[in-house]
């Protein structure tokens, strides 16, 4: 119990740390209402997306296919609403059924995952980097490379709009956190999950069925693209074959800094919330000093080379502590 | 002696291509013209070196997903050297420079993962990341181009020369055969030298190779280090074929490539793996791609097939694998 | 009188708050066969890591070797005096070929660039004449019997002029057959004056080959002897320091139907023909010795090596059992012999090592995990079995081996089986740990459950058990079931015939 609320503690010590940073940086205009808001309807897209990433990574794989996926349930979604309600304005019915066909998607790829690592043996990065390349050339054949715009109102709501002041990308990015945390946390299939990310084959021994546990976290982790796709279609009112492509480092960086293990078995939602909090202040923070965009994806690099050193270190440390 | 062959993991994919091929052929017998094998050869020159290189870092049980950034870094040194000093410039001393720098940063990476200890998929995504974007901050992500006259003639050089209907000029290019040298170093590498045989031990299990007294910065620095050196020639490469340099051309290559070397047989948790197979591996991807172009059928299709074959051969694989150990563990219990 | 050609004197290893060493002397002659006895713990791996130099000893420690007192021996300087260690894992690599296994080290430790195949075979070959023996050159070392990748990994010692061996619990997985066969070539090792050191805790193998047997124990060298004048429980109370006593087993009467029966039941290579009952409230021991299918035949029972032919009957009624999760849900459970691997998640907690098996019982009606059922259920299990843990958060492998059995067995309980079987309970488990697992075994059965107790020990199957069946290759061969009047000996000379 201890050892987890640490790791938890430090976090937020490093929120401070880089919180004090950006003020420094920018002076109290940081924290203007407008500039918590816009950070606010960035960060949940990442957000859902590292949660679809971390999943796997507690079950010490990885999913390359996020991004594809996530792109390719997005323009389903496009394409319906498009075909069926080209112009615009309002329509629930086809919005919902658009996202049920997203979601839909989703869950197919996330179950093709599954069974290529679960029943066929595969490892996860072979078996992520095939689907991604097979979902995001489905994604061009789709699209033709062109992008598909303009969706309903119902639809910009998701990704643009406020309920009681919060925005509605934060709510639901909340809630996925919320789910995904009980499910870790208060559910059989949350244990089963960090024992199997530590030793498959006690896991297996103990009766636990490894196969099914797999297809599950894969399938979460697809449904929470279709999620992620939302979100996003919906903040650009349009969809495209190759949209996202740099978050899928931010998605590790975000897992890793969080608290996740590389190695499976350890990691909390709590603690990725935190981190993802940290990196969209420091994005945000650079962004209004000055910083282009692209140093910052140098910086991100640095960044992940920074936390997993460190965490290397404290490990070590540890280990020594209690060997003999 | 024939069983021998045939039940070898690489003639599956030789005959694959020839299946391919046969139909594509009855298609568009345009698919077998010496021009179009020539053709094939060249424009996956790129890829192909590409692939020697990542095949020693699987080989290894390590991956490379940065040596596109390195490539795009050490194409962009060159270009810039050439627009100001062309003149006084040759091709040797391109390729050098391109492949010192890249070695260097393929270095960096091999450091990372070994001093560090973060595994490799997450320290060449981390590199990927920083070289790219430092190299835009520093190029704000201009094309180059208008390289110096002979630098553009010696892509043109072939090695011998044939007439076509149109009076046009083929031939083997002299960058092909860039690549069959690399190809015989790599089968060298691998196979005759004790620097090779230890690649493959490192695969096979890191802890016995350390028992054994390797010395395993040593063998991570030469891996990814060529891995870096092939990034650099590749870059030269390409610099050649489309005479000019531009930050994202070079963009989602670290697929096909991984995707040749995975196909070629290669097991991407270490150990196993060869230059025959990753050769065969980026010829099945080319016929496929060149197939797809002859019959006509769209560009944007191409991803999809390569990645559905790719799924196909793993899941065939795997199948495979899972036949053989079953029939292992009765044999030896018996 | 052959010379010395290793001698440690006055050896300590201090880690921060635990002794490893405390001034152990250990010598080993030319030509000599020297086993080196202890538990677990008993720093048996702390001293052959100094000896092959991975290690260094604190300050005070010599070390002589052919009578020259070194300052240091570090790794490479043990390689170059000729010592080799084979660890347990026999450290190949497992897609490179025989012939590579053998020879790559030494073409790596003489330098050379450019790979000469014939000479490689030449190599190899030469190491293999050595100690008369051979192997399949071209086949990769993962497709070839671990006996003969034993072989492989002493082929690589002889690649070079090896003056001693040591090899690290080297008969832990090998048949009877191939234990043999090791023996021999270590013999014709002896006879061409090379070393070799034993490190084992297969107390009759020990005997059976070594010149000398050096007990050490918690960290001491308790003396050196000659294995003429050893047995067994001489032996084990060296190794342990206490006499292991069985308490004598109340023997109850089995009755009524068997809860378990099994008709010839077979699987190719692995068991053929094997048919008994288990009844509730028996312990049914089943011994042989290693290879004879025992734990195979129980992984049939687990859901996990399902059988060709045969049948299975449970309760009266046949059942086909052909996963894990089916297993369960009969009410079976299974206590694994190898414990780290199979039987703990060992940098978990131990609330979730506890709770893995019975999660689904746990949850309320939202499918979700009440805090209470689960701590509730977590107590009970450390109360009964009396498990001793720093804290439920901890990981379990900061337990010792007494206590991480315990939990394994506590999850299992945790189920309310009907059939519990065990298989090497109490291996690498200290004497007072034993006895409290054995007692927790008996009164589980005087609670009904039925036990079967498959065990490498042959005293401690015969003092726990009902009925005893001994198997040889994958067969039943004998049943002893009028246990008061057969002795120990008659079960272990069965067994020995087997051989």
């Amino acid at each position: 119990m201890f050892r987890k609320n640490s790791e938890i503690l430090v976090l937020i010590l490093v929120l401070a740390g880089v919180l004090g940073l950006m003020l420094a940086l920018n002076g109290p205009s940081f924290f203007k209402l407008g500039n918590v808001q816009s950070m606010s309807f960035q960060m949940p897209e990442l957000g859902v997306l590292s949660l679809a990433m971390m999943i796997t990574m507690l079950t010490s794989g990885i999913n390359l296919s996020i991004i594809a996926s996530t792109n390719l349930s997005g323009i389903v979604m496009a394409l319906i609403m498009t075909k069926l309600a080209p112009d615009a304005g309002s329509a629930p019915g086809v919005v919902l059924l658009a996202l049920l066909a997203g979601v839909l998607v989703s869950a197919v790829i996330g179950l093709l995952n599954g069974w290529l690592i679960a029943y066929l043996d595969i490892s996860p990065i072979l078996a992520t980097l095939g689907t991604m390349i097979t979902v995001s050339g489905l994604a061009i054949v789709f699209t033709r490379g062109y992008v598909i715009s303009g969706f309903p109102k119902e639809m910009l709501f998701i990704g643009n709009g406020m309920i009681l002041g919060i925005p509605v990308p934060l709510l639901i990015f909340l809630a996925c956190a919320g789910i995904l945390a009980l499910i870790l946390g208060r559910m059989p299939l949350g244990t089963r999950i960090y024992l199997y990310g530590s030793n498959p084959t006690a896991t297996f021994y103990s009766g636990v069925n490894n196969k099914a546990v797999l297809m599950r976290v894969y399938l979460i982790s697809g449904l929470l693209t279709s999620v992620t796709a939302m979100i996003m279609i919906s903040r650009f009112n349009s969809a495209k074959a190759d949209y996202g492509e740099s978050y899928l480092l931010l998605t590790i960086l975000a897992s890793v800094l969080g608290g996740v293990s590389a190695a499976g078995g350890f990691g909390r939602v709590s603690g990725l919330v935190v981190a993802l909090v940290i990196l969209q202040i420091i994005s945000s923070g650079l962004n209004l000093f000055g910083v282009s965009a692209f140093m910052t994806v140098a910086l991100w690099g640095i960044v992940l080379i920074f936390v997993m050193v460190v965490k290397h270190m404290l490990e070590q440390r540890a280990i020594r502590s209690v060997a003999r | 002696m024939i069983k021998k062959i045939t039940s070898r993991y690489e003639f599956l994919v030789f005959m694959v291509i020839l299946i391919f091929s046969i139909i594509i052929g009855l298609i568009n017998p345009n698919f077998f013209s010496l021009e179009n094998i020539l053709d094939i050869l060249q424009n996956n020159t790129l890829t192909g070196i590409f692939a020697i290189g990542m095949l020693i870092v699987v080989i290894s049980g390590g991956i490379d997903l940065s040596f596109t950034a390195i490539a795009t870094i050490t194409g962009y040194t060159v270009a810039v050297l050439l627009l100001s000093h062309g003149s006084q410039l040759n091709i040797f001393v391109v390729f050098l420079i391109a492949a010192v720098m890249g070695t260097i940063l393929g270095m960096v990476n091999a450091s990372i993962i070994y001093f560090f200890k973060i595994p490799p998929i997450i320290a060449t995504i981390a590199t990927q990341n920083i070289y790219y974007g430092l190299l835009v901050v520093i190029t704000q992500g201009k094309w180059l181009y208008g390289f110096p006259s002979w630098f553009g003639a010696f892509v043109k050089i072939k090695i011998f020369s044939l007439v076509n209907a149109n009076d046009v000029k083929y031939g083997l290019s002299i960058v092909t055969v860039i690549w069959f040298a690399f190809i015989f170093l790599g089968w060298f590498i691998l196979r005759k030298t004790v620097l090779g045989r230890s690649i493959y031990a490192l695969g096979g299990s890191e802890a016995s190779a350390q028992r054994a007294g390797f010395n395993i910065l040593r063998l991570q620095l030469f891996v990814y280090g060529f891995m870096g050196l092939m990034a650099g020639i590749g870059s030269v490469i390409q610099a050649l074929l489309v005479q000019t340099v531009a930050p994202n051309s070079l963009v989602g290559k670290e697929l096909d490539v991984i995707a040749a070397v995975v196909l070629g047989g290669a097991s991407l948790t270490g150990g196993v793996g060869t230059v025959l197979g990753t050769v065969l591996g980026v010829l099945l991807l080319a016929v496929m791609s060149n197939g797809l172009t002859l019959m006509h059928v769209p560009s944007y299709w191409y991803k999809v097939v390569t990645g559905f074959v790719i799924l196909v051969s793993v899941a065939a694989g795997a199948w495979r694998k899972r036949a053989i150990s079953n029939k292992k563990v009765i044999i030896e219990a018996e | 009188m052959a010379d010395l050609f290793l001698k440690l004197s006055n050896v300590s290893k201090h880690y921060t708050g635990v002794t490893a060493l405390d001034q152990v002397d250990f010598e080993i002659y030319q030509g000599e066969i020297h086993c080196l006895v202890g538990e677990n713990g008993s720093g048996k791996s702390t001293l052959i890591k100094i000896i092959s130099g991975t290690v260094q000893p604190d300050d005070g420690a010599t070390i002589e070797v052919e009578g020259h007192v070194l300052h240091d021996l570090h790794a490479i300087d043990s390689i170059h005096k000729g010592i080799d260690i084979i660890y347990q894992d026999l450290s190949l690599f497992p897609n490179l070929t025989v012939m590579e296994n053998i020879a790559l080290r030494r073409y790596v430790a003489e330098g050379k660039r450019l790979v000469n195949w014939g000479e490689l075979k030449k190599i190899a070959t030469k190491a293999m004449a050595r100690i008369d023996v051979s192997l399949p050159l071209e086949a990769l070392a993962a497709d070839i019997p671990i006996g003969d990748q034993q072989l492989v990994a002493i082929c690589r010692a002889l690649t070079r002029d090896v003056k001693l061996v040591i090899m690290d619990e080297p008969t832990a997985s090998l048949t009877k057959k191939e234990v043999d066969s090791l023996f021999s070539v270590v013999l014709d090792m002896k006879s061409k004056g090379i070393s070799t050191m034993f490190v084992s805790h297969k107390l009759n193998e020990v005997l059976e080959i070594a010149d000398r047997v050096s007990v050490i124990r918690d960290g001491k060298m308790v003396g050196i002897y000659n294995p003429k004048e050893l047995d067994d429980e001489k032996l084990t109370h060296l190794m342990t320091g206490k006499k292991l006593e069985y308490t004598p087993f109340a023997r109850t009467q089995v009755a009524g139907e068997p809860i378990l029966e099994l008709r010839d039941l077979s699987r190719r290579g692995l068991f053929h023909d094997v048919s008994f009952k288990l009844f509730p409230g028996e312990i049914l021991g089943i011994t042989g010795l290693l290879g004879s299918g025992r734990t195979e035949l129980a992984l049939a029972l687990f859901g996990v090596n399902i059988p060709d032919s045969g049948e299975i009957f449970f309760e009266g009624v046949p059942t086909k059992i052909d996963s894990i999760q089916k297993a369960v849900e009969l009410g079976i459970a299974f206590v694994p012999e190898d414990r780290l691997v199979q039987g703990l998640i060992m940098n978990q907690s131990v609330s979730k090592n506890l709770t893995v098996t019975t999660l689904d019982d746990l949850v309320n009606r939202f499918k979700l995990l009440d805090r209470k059922m689960v701590k509730g259920r977590i107590d009970k299990s450390v109360k009964d079995l009396s498990i001793k843990i720093p804290s439920l958060d901890s990981p379990v492998q900061t337990l010792s081996g007494g206590n991480q059995q315990r939990v394994v067995l506590a999850k299992w309980i945790a189920t309310n089986p009907k059939v519990l079987i065990l298989d090497g309970p109490t291996i690498g488990i200290d004497v007072a740990a034993k006895h409290a697992i054995h007692q927790i075994i008996r009164d589980l059965a005087a609670h009904g459950i039925a036990i079967l107790l498959i065990s490498d020990e042959v005293p401690e199957v015969y003092n726990n058990a009902n009925r005893v069946l001994i198997m040889h290759k994958g067969r039943l061969v004998k049943e002893f079931d009028e246990m008061d009047s057969t002795t120990m000996d008659e079960i272990q000379e069965t067994v020995n015939l087997t051989a």
